[in-house]
Formats: C-alpha cells, sequence, structure tokens
C-alpha cells in the first residue's frame, strides 16, 4: 500500500455565503485494521481558520503541531491573527523546506477574510498552493469526492443547507472507500459562530 | 510473534504484555519483562526491536524522572505520551526506533487513560488497543466483550480469554504473559500468565 493510504482520510471543505464548512472521515487506521474511530483530522488555528491534514497520520500530528507552534509565534510578533492566505503560503512553504524527504500530508485550509468572504484551498504534499472558489477535496477518498462535491455544490449556500450538502458529500464518498468513514464530523464557520457537529454514517 | 495490549477500566487501566524474547527461531528468555514502570502512575508496554525496545522505553522513563526532578511535579500522562510521540517522530527521518507501545497512566483529575503509540509516531488516545500480531485476534474479542466501566475480575476474565485466542490460533504463539495495572494507588503487577494456564474458561482444553 502507498504511504499516503496507510492511515486512511477523507476531507472537504466548501464555501458558502459568507461562511464555510470543512469535514472530515474520523476513521484511523494501519492499512485494512481499524484502530480508532475519533481521529482528529481537522485542527483550529484561529477563530476564523481551520486547516484539515489528510494522509499519514504520524505527519498530520506533526504538522498541526509546527503549525501551530508557527502561528502563536506571528501573534506574539504581530499581535493579531494570521489572515487565510498568508497561512496558506505558510503551509505552502513549510512542504516544499521538505521537497526531497516530504510530510506525507496533503492540507486543506479553509478561513474567513477579515471582510467575512470565505476562503478555501489546498496543496499537494510538497507544497503546491491551489486555490477553489467552490469546494476543495483530499485523501485517499478524493476521487469519489470529487464526484459528489460537483453534483451536490451549489454556489451562494447559507450555513444550514451546506451543512447538508458538505455532510451528505462526505458520507456517500466515504461509503466508497474502504480505508476511510466510520463517522465524520463537520464544523461550519461564519462570522459569528461556528458549529461543530458530527456525522452517524455506516460504522465501516 | 510478540502480543501488547490494553484497556480502560472502571478506575483504572491494564496493560498486557508477552514476556518472550526471541531471536529468529530460538527462545532466548520467557521472563523478559515488556512494560516498564515510567514513573508511580504510567506504565509503559514496548515491543518491537529488542534493542531499541529496551533503549527507548530505558530513554523515556529516565526523562519523566528528569523532568519531575526539575520541576517539582510529574508530567501528566498524556504529556508524556505527547513527549514520546515527538521522540519518535524526530527520529523517524533519521534512525527510527522500531517499536510500538501502549501506554497507560493514571492522573488525579481526569482518572485512567491509554494511549496507542505506533512505531511511525501516530498517537490516539484510546479506551482499548493492541499492538503486534496478536492483535489481528484481540480486537475482534473487544468489540464483542469488552464494555466501560468493568473492574478487576471482569478485566482479568477478559485477558484470559485473549491470551487463550491467541494461544489457540496464532502460529508461534508466546508461552506466558505479564498484566501490570495503574489506578489511584499506582502502577504495579497485577498477574502474570501461561498461555495453558488461564483460569476458569468455559471452553473444552484439549491438551
Amino acid at each position: 500500500m502507498s504511504i499516503t493510504s496507510y492511515n486512511g482520510s477523507a476531507l472537504i471543505a466548501m464555501v458558502g455565503k459568507d461562511c464555510f464548512a470543512i469535514a472530515s472521515d474520523r476513521r484511523l487506521g494501519v492499512n485494512f485494521q481499524t484502530i480508532a474511530c475519533d481521529f482528529q483530522r481537522i485542527f483550529k488555528i484561529h477563530d476564523h481558520l481551520y486547516i484539515g491534514l489528510s494522509g499519514l497520520a504520524t505527519d498530520v500530528q506533526t504538522m498541526h503541531q509546527r503549525l501551530n507552534f508557527r502561528h502563536k509565534l506571528y501573534q506574539l510578533r504581530e499581535e493579531r491573527n494570521m489572515r487565510p492566505e498568508t497561512f496558506a503560503s505558510l503551509v505552502s512553504a513549510m512542504l516544499y523546506e521538505k521537497r526531497f524527504g516530504p510530510y506525507f500530508c496533503e492540507p486543506i485550509i479553509a478561513g474567513l477574510n477579515d471582510d467575512g468572504t470565505p476562503f478555501i484551498c489546498t496543496t499537494d504534499l510538497i507544497g503546491a498552493k491551489q486555490l477553489a472558489k467552490d469546494f476543495v477535496v483530499s485523501g485517499t477518498a478524493s476521487e469519489s469526492l470529487y464526484g459528489a462535491c460537483e453534483s451536490m455544490y451549489k454556489p451562494d449556500l447559507g450555513p444550514d443547507e451546506l451543512f447538508e450538502v458538505i455532510s451528505q458529500a462526505l458520507l456517500a464518498s466515504v461509503d466508497r472507500d474502504c480505508i476511510s468513514g466510520w463517522g465524520g464530523i463537520v464544523h461550519v464557520v461564519t462570522p459569528n459562530q461556528v458549529i461543530t457537529k458530527t456525522l452517524k454514517g455506516r460504522m465501516d | 510473534m510478540e502480543c501488547l495490549f490494553g484497556f480502560v477500566g472502571d478506575g483504572f487501566a491494564l496493560v498486557v504484555a508477552d514476556t518472550c524474547a526471541n531471536q529468529s527461531i530460538v527462545v532466548q528468555k520467557t521472563t523478559e519483562d515488556k512494560i516498564t514502570c515510567l514513573d508511580s502512575h504510567k506504565l509503559l508496554g514496548c515491543i518491537g526491536e529488542s534493542g531499541d525496545r529496551v533503549q527507548f522505553s530505558n530513554f523515556i522513563q529516565k526523562n519523566m524522572n528528569l523532568y519531575h526532578f526539575r520541576n517539582g511535579i510529574p508530567l501528566s500522562t498524556s504529556a508524556a505520551a505527547s513527549f514520546t510521540r515527538c521522540e519518535l517522530a524526530t527520529a523517524l527521518r533519521k534512525a527510527p526506533y522500531q517499536v510500538n507501545m501502549m501506554m497507560a497512566g493514571y492522573d488525579k483529575r481526569t482518572g485512567p487513560c491509554l494511549f496507542y503509540l505506533d512505531y511511525i509516531a501516530t498517537l490516539q488516545k484510546l479506551n482499548k488497543g493492541a499492538q503486534g500480531f496478536g492483535a489481528y485476534f484481540i480486537l475482534s474479542l473487544f468489540d464483542k466483550y469488552y464494555q466501560k466501566n468493568m473492574n478487576v475480575e471482569e478485566a482479568l476474565q477478559l485477558v484470559d480469554k485473549c491470551i487463550w485466542e491467541i494461544g489457540t490460533r496464532m502460529v508461534a504463539s508466546p508461552a506466558n504473559y505479564v498484566i501490570k495495572i495503574v489506578d489511584r494507588n499506582g502502577a504495579r503487577l497485577l498477574a502474570r500468565r501461561g498461555r495453558n494456564m488461564s483460569p476458569n474458561l468455559p471452553y473444552a482444553k484439549i491438551s
């Protein structure tokens, strides 16, 4: 099995009207053996910025620790939070630093700009940044996720409808991938609040 | 064919490991203790490459000691697990430690907890987990028979079921096991088991 499909993962981020949603599956596995059903792949950087990391679980945890560290230093120096574009560039640079011995994770960055407009982007494991206007996906189930998101997505959805769309897309896709799934977690972020919900899907 | 498993019960956490030290086809020792007491209220069960296993678990134990010495208070279990993960992750791309671990501990505020630590530094807090080839058999038994808040007697019965299953169904299964417990009163040896000595089982024994 390839190194990026050793642990299994599925991640989506979608843009709505003045809000965004980011969702992931919850399975942690070792090849075909399931170890846990509550693995955290989406991390909060600050109130309006979330990063989801797919791929090898150890690199997910290492990247999260390093990014948290860099953002906290930035907060101490600049006395403010990082903007999503800046953070995306930071992630890209950190990944490219390891160009010839990379971290085997593919992040999804989702945030709200200061004026409330949502921002999403994804990079590959060596930091090639790709912005998007509608949705980004990552993980072992990414082919299914692209199809599900493309058919279910509509622009300018409110927070409740966006939650429905992203949840259905995630659950439909992970059912077609044996190494991701075992439930899901969705964060819907608006300028004033974050709504976090866990999904119960097929627990296999 | 090493086995390491553990689970959390009512106010305690249990770690079970086999005690066989093998070198290719030879059983060198049947009383090798693979579960280290990191401090008064933490256990680290460690299986894998024998040199790395001994060196790494001692290294972590001494670092726990050093922190306590410097700061006057011991590390919490989750902090200890996180420290161990960082050591593994740093060494991963230089000279990896080939050890799989289960760390159990008891903290006054949060109670007992168990952590799964892979050789590639994957860390996950769990209620029940297993490492090694034995995991293929034990995890299914856990799914069927594990319940939250078991007491020590029920926990030992579950351990016995697991040991019997490994002994019956796994080729070259280890002969002996050690069971250690950590609870409010500290980390200590609870029992030893031999593959053919598991008591009080409702299954027919074929010798």
